[in-house]
């Protein structure tokens, strides 16, 4: 039994791809397909490795671990995950998106919404402030970890290899990137839009410890988590293979679904394939 | 109040020697610098606090990043770089990793304006204060002088949130009384007149100072406001002096589009309209040239406050 939530990992994530669905529904715009597709080690990670407690959270992030998406658009995901984890009420999803919400269509720290230390959105620029966070706990001797999620269409930014080349030359190990390798952006197949290429061979040239993984295969994902917090001479990057989409079946493996909100009738055909486990919002 | 030029000196020069003492007394003031440690004078504080410096390499959209990680987890991040690069090749990062997400990084912008010199126009940002001021919750400060930007840097370490520091690279005159007055966001009145008021920032603060004693053989009794908090103004001085003298004058080393003239303009046109003039440069780009002569090219210099001066009064 995981201390943190009394839930079992895949009656979350089907709740969680729940409120997803009918959050950029109601709202009528959000992007579900990455939020759906970084859903099950997302899920993961909150529920077992980050070393967080959701009534303690602090924007500081002293004495506990720190969580940045880089990728603000999945913020579907990041707030559903954060009301079922217990940091602010579960009613308040259905405000996403709405006139005067804390639930910003991206990740803002305007209205203080408990779980997001920095805004977000503007792509490229978690790993960065993620570093500078991780240098911070280093300075002051607070041995917690810190942890980025960034999005394979979202290396095609410059400040990204910026932030990978400064990681390395000052030996930040004190922390775990992410990237959500998935194969889409919005306008088509990351390798048809951009060139992103072997992301492994990027990264190890630019002196990280790479790690690959199934994005969907929750024992798999915990390995790789494990295998990232061990002690090393390099920083961490995960390459998270997953499908965009994944867990509606019509919604899978396309990037016409990065950002676009479901008709009721897909709304639907959605949520008839994903269990209510915990209770709709 | 009479002003003494102490020797000349840079105001880089202020933000080295104020940043060191900083280091001194405030362990959570960490440093970062995009290679230029010697432009910037960061060598003293990058030599004696090795932990607290983290050199950033050829990267500022980074380094800007990182600051902001290293201000949210409380530390207070200065990080340097040349004012060209501090904001126009960052802007998006100072938007949303600095300023909409409230991290109290305090950028460190060199070699602002003309007096870059010789390098020209790539280097020479003319925009800067401008873009610095558009952004919400940035505080930018564009001191005068080599005692003026070291106690602005020091106040700065003080200051909650986002802040813009801005200073140049030539040795100009040193006149500020060491120990101030300075506190962010208060104009500071130099000279006190009744005819008409000048609104001073940056090198121009000298070259005001030098009318002003033209503008005396001329019967003019100018009155002299220091404005090195250029956001948020001190709407309450501005418009009091205005009032009074009924005719303003703005001075800067900075393009007319967004700067202190506009500020200023903006801020008289709502509460109290009077004649104007800017002191600042017009229009286009800069070029190659010594400090000296590009301020006196564009015009940014006491006669070109008197020349302004000479067209209020004729109205």
């Amino acid at each position: 039994m995981n201390p943190k939530t009394p839930h079992s990992i895949p009656d979350l994530t089907s709740q969680i791809r729940r409120d997803i669905i009918r959050m950029v529904t109601a709202a009528k715009s959000g992007h579900v397909g990455g939020s759906l597709g970084s859903t099950d080690f997302l899920t993961v990670l909150f529920t077992e490795f980050l070393d967080q407690d959701p009534a303690q959270w602090r924007r500081d992030g002293q004495n506990m671990d720190m969580f940045f998406l880089s990728i603000g658009h999945i913020s579907p995901l990041f707030y559903s995950l954060l009301a079922r984890m217990g940091y602010f009420p579960v009613k308040e999803l259905a405000s996403f998106r709405n006139l005067g919400s804390r639930l910003q269509g991206h990740p803002s720290v305007e209205n203080g919404l408990p779980g997001v230390h920095v805004a977000s959105g503007s792509l490229g620029q978690g790993l960065s402030v993620a570093c500078g966070a991780a240098l911070s706990k280093r300075l002051t001797g607070d041995p917690h970890r810190v942890y980025v999620l960034m999005g394979d269409g979202e290396s095609e930014e410059g400040q990204v290899w910026e932030a990978a080349m400064f990681a390395a030359h000052h030996k930040i190990t004190n922390l775990t990137a992410i990237t959500d390798w998935n194969g889409q952006q919005i306008d088509g197949p990351v390798n048809e839009i951009g060139g992103v290429g072997d992301l492994n061979a990027k990264w190890t040239a630019f002196g990280w410890r790479v790690l690959e993984c199934d994005g969907h295969n929750p024992d798999d994902i915990r390995k790789a988590y494990r295998l990232a917090a061990e002690p090393g001479e390099k920083p961490v990057m995960i390459l998270m293979h997953t499908n965009m989409g994944h867990g509606v079946d019509f919604m899978t493996g396309s990037h016409k679904w990065h950002g676009k909100a479901p008709s009721a009738e897909q709304e639907a055909l959605a949520l008839a394939q994903l269990k209510e486990t915990l209770g709709d919002f | 109040m009479t002003m003494t030029n102490t020797g000349n000196k840079d105001t880089r020069s202020g933000f080295g020697a104020g940043l060191y003492e900083l280091g001194t007394i405030n362990p959570n003031v960490v440093a970062l610098c995009a290679d230029l440690i010697g432009s910037l004078k960061m060598e003293k504080f990058a030599e004696s606090f090795p932990e607290r410096f983290f050199q950033s390499g050829i990267a500022e959209a980074n380094m800007m990043g990182v600051a902001a990680g290293m201000a949210v987890t409380g530390k207070i991040p200065f990080a340097g770089t040349f004012a060209e690069f501090a904001t126009g090749r960052v802007y998006d990062q100072l938007r949303q990793s600095v300023c909409y997400s409230q991290a109290n990084v305090k950028i460190a912008a060199s070699h602002a304006g003309i007096t870059l010199g010789e390098d020209g126009a790539t280097h020479q940002t003319m925009e800067d204060i401008a873009l610095a001021r558009a952004l919400p919750h940035m505080t930018v400060i564009n001191p005068c002088d080599y005692n003026q930007t070291r106690l602005a840097t020091l106040a700065a370490a003080n200051w909650e949130g986002p802040l813009y520091l801005r200073f140049g690279r030539p040795s100009v005159p040193n006149f500020t009384p060491v120990d101030g007055p300075f506190e962010i966001g208060k104009a500071w009145m130099i000279q006190p007149g009744e005819d008409l008021t000048i609104l001073a920032t940056g090198h121009l603060v000298w070259e005001a100072l030098e009318a002003l004693k033209i503008l005396a053989q001329k019967r003019i009794r100018a009155e002299l406001i220091n404005i090195h908090t250029i956001s948020p103004l001190d709407e309450k001085a501005i418009i009091e002096s205005a009032r009074k003298t009924g005719a303003v004058i703005t001075a800067e080393e900075h393009l007319v589009t967004g700067g202190l003239g506009e500020a200023v303009a903006g801020l008289l046109a709502r509460h109290n309209p009077v004649p104007m003039r800017m002191v600042a440069m017009e229009e286009g780009f800069g070029q190659s040239g010594t400090p000296r002569e590009l301020m006196d090219l564009y015009g940014l210099n006491a006669a070109g406050i008197v020349a302004k001066a000479s067209e209020l009064r004729l109205r």
